[in-house]
C-alpha cells in the first residue's frame, strides 16, 4: 500500500494547506472568543432570576443544542441572504461571504455549548463569595464582573479551551459552504491530484498531533491550576 | 434613635417559618451577642440586617433607614455596615492587601494609594502587616478571619455584623479572633455578633439574646442573662454549652 506512495503531492500542497490551516485556526480563535463572551452573557441570562431574561436564554441555548452543526452553517450561509435580500428589498444584495457567515454561525453555535459550561463554572462559586461581595456594598455587576467571574473562569479554563479543541475539529465542516480551510484544501489537492490516500492520512496526521498536543497541555495546565482554597 | 431596630420581623422558606415575629434593638455603642441552638434563626436574623436574606413581614430600620423598602439602595446601606462570616470568605484570587482594597477603591471611590493606606493602617492593626501581599490561601483560618474583620473596617462602617465568626477555626485560632473583637467592642464599635463564645459575651457584651425556634425568647442584659435566665429553654440552653 505505502509502496507506491507519492510523498512528493504533500511537499508540493504544503503552501495551499498552509493557508488553509490559517482559515482554520482565525475561525477557530475568532469563533471560540466570540462564543465565550456570548456565552456568558447567556449564562448569566440564563440565571437571572427575573424569567423575561431567563427564558429566552434558556430557549436559545436549547434550541441551538438540539440543532445539528452542519444545519447552523447552511442557515447562515443560504438563509441569511435570502433573508437580507427580503427584508432590504434589494435582489441584488451580496450574502456575507462564506467565511463570515461561518464564522457567524460558529459563534451562535459554539455560544450556546459556553453558556452550559460557563453557567456551570458560576455556580461553581460558592454563594458565600457573593454574599461577601454584596455585604461589601458592590452591586450585582461590580460582584459579577470582580468576584464571581474572575473564579469562575479560573476553574473553567480547561474545559473551554477542551471546547476550543473540539471546535477545531468541528470548522472542518465549512468545506460544505465551499469555504477553503484545512481541510477543504486538503480535499482539493486529493481530489486534483488524485492522492486521495496521501491527502487525506496527511490530514489526520496534522489534526491528531495538533489535538492531541494540546489536549495534553490542557490535562498539563489543570493539574497545575487546581485551585488553592 | 437605635442604630438598628427590628420591628415585628418574620421570614418564611416555604411554609417554614424560620423568624417569628422578631422585636428589638442595638443603640449606638452597643454590643449584641445573639446565641441559641443551631437552626434557631440567629444566622438568618443577622443577615436581615444588611439585606442578604430577605424577609416577608416587619421591618428593620438601620441608622433610620428602612432596609425593607423597595426605593431602598441596598449596596449603599450594605457598604455602611461591616459583616464577618463563619468562613471568612476573602476572594482567594486577590491578595490581602487587594481583598482589602476593592470596595474602597470601586463603592467608596477612594483612589488606590488612599486604599492602601487604609488598608495598611487596618492590617497593622490586626496584626498582620507582614502578609498584606500574600493570598488568602497562604494564610491560617484565624489570620483569614482577622483580614476579613480588618476589610469590614476598612470601610468604616457604622456598625459591625458577626455571623459566627470563630465556629469554622481550629481551637488555637479563636483567640487570636476574639482578641480583635474585644478591642473592637471597647473602642465603642456597634457590634452584632451570632456566637457561642460566652467568654467573649461576658467580657464585652451589654445584652444578648436568646433564640431559638425563630423567635426571640430572651432580650436580657448580660447580668440579668448570666445571672438567672428568665425562660428554661436559656437555663436548658446555657447549662449545656457552659457545662464544662
Amino acid at each position: 500500500m505505502f509502496s507506491n506512495f507519492d510523498y512528493d503531492v504533500i511537499q508540493r500542497a504544503l503552501p495551499y494547506l498552509w493557508q488553509g490551516m490559517l482559515t482554520t485556526l482565525g475561525l477557530t480563535l475568532l469563533a471560540m472568543i466570540g462564543g465565550i463572551v456570548l456565552g456568558t452573557l447567556l449564562a448569566l441570562m440564563r440565571l437571572s432570576s427575573i424569567k423575561a431574561i431567563s427564558v429566552p436564554a434558556a430557549t436559545y441555548v436549547n434550541l441551538l443544542r438540539a440543532t445539528p452543526l452542519i444545519l447552523v452553517i447552511f442557515w447562515f450561509y443560504f438563509l441569511v441572504p435570502i433573508a437580507i435580500k427580503h427584508i432590504s428589498g434589494d435582489s441584488y444584495a451580496q450574502g456575507i461571504g462564506p467565511f463570515h457567515s461561518a464564522l457567524i454561525a460558529f459563534t451562535l453555535f459554539e455560544a450556546a455549548y459556553y453558556c452550559e459550561i460557563i453557567r456551570a463554572g458560576i455556580q461553581s462559586v460558592p454563594a458565600g463569595q457573593v454574599n461577601a461581595a454584596y455585604a461589601l456594598g458592590l452591586n450585582y455587576r461590580l460582584a459579577t464582573t470582580l468576584v464571581v467571574l474572575p473564579q469562575a473562569f479560573r476553574n473553567m479554563v480547561p474545559i473551554l479551551l477542551t471546547q476550543g479543541i473540539i471546535l477545531f475539529q468541528d470548522t472542518s465542516l465549512v468545506y460544505v459552504v465551499g469555504l477553503t480551510d484545512f481541510m477543504g484544501a486538503a480535499s482539493k489537492v486529493a481530489q486534483r491530484d488524485g492522492r486521495l490516500v496521501e491527502m487525506y492520512l496527511f490530514a489526520a496526521l496534522i489534526y491528531f498531533i495538533l489535538c492531541f498536543s494540546a489536549s495534553y497541555f490542557v490535562r498539563r495546565l489543570q493539574l497545575r491550576i487546581t485551585p488553592p482554597r | 434613635m437605635a442604630m438598628i431596630e427590628f420591628r415585628n420581623v418574620s421570614k418564611w422558606y416555604g411554609s417554614f417559618q424560620v423568624l417569628k415575629d422578631c422585636t428589638t434593638k442595638v443603640e449606638k455603642g452597643e454590643v449584641i451577642v445573639v446565641c441559641g441552638p443551631s437552626g434557631s434563626g440567629k444566622s438568618t436574623l443577622i443577615k436581615c440586617v444588611n439585606g442578604l436574606e430577605p424577609f416577608q413581614q416587619g421591618d428593620i430600620i438601620v441608622n433610620g433607614q428602612s432596609v425593607g423598602a423597595k426605593t431602598t439602595n441596598l449596596p449603599q446601606l450594605r457598604a455602611k455596615i461591616g459583616m464577618v462570616f463563619q468562613n471568612f470568605e476573602l476572594f482567594p484570587h486577590m491578595s490581602v492587601t487587594a481583598n482589602l482594597n476593592l470596595a474602597q477603591v470601586k463603592v467608596l471611590g477612594r483612589s488606590t494609594e488612599e486604599a492602601t493606606e487604609k488598608s495598611r493602617s487596618l492590617l497593622q492593626r490586626v496584626g498582620l502587616i507582614d502578609h498584606a501581599q500574600k493570598y488568602p490561601g497562604q494564610l491560617s483560618g484565624g489570620q483569614q478571619q482577622r483580614v476579613a474583620i480588618a476589610r469590614a473596617l476598612a470601610m468604616d462602617p457604622i456598625a459591625m455584623l458577626f455571623d459566627e465568626p470563630t465556629s469554622a477555626l481550629d481551637p488555637e485560632m479563636i483567640n487570636e479572633v476574639l482578641d480583635v473583637m474585644v478591642e473592637l467592642a471597647h473602642e465603642g464599635m456597634t457590634m452584632m455578633c451570632v456566637t457561642h463564645e460566652m467568654g467573649f459575651a461576658r467580657k464585652v457584651a451589654h445584652r444578648v439574646i436568646f433564640m431559638d425556634q425563630g423567635e426571640i425568647v430572651e432580650d436580657a442584659t448580660k447580668d440579668e442573662f448570666f445571672g438567672t435566665p428568665r425562660s428554661e429553654r436559656a437555663q436548658q440552653f446555657l447549662s449545656k454549652i457552659l457545662h464544662h
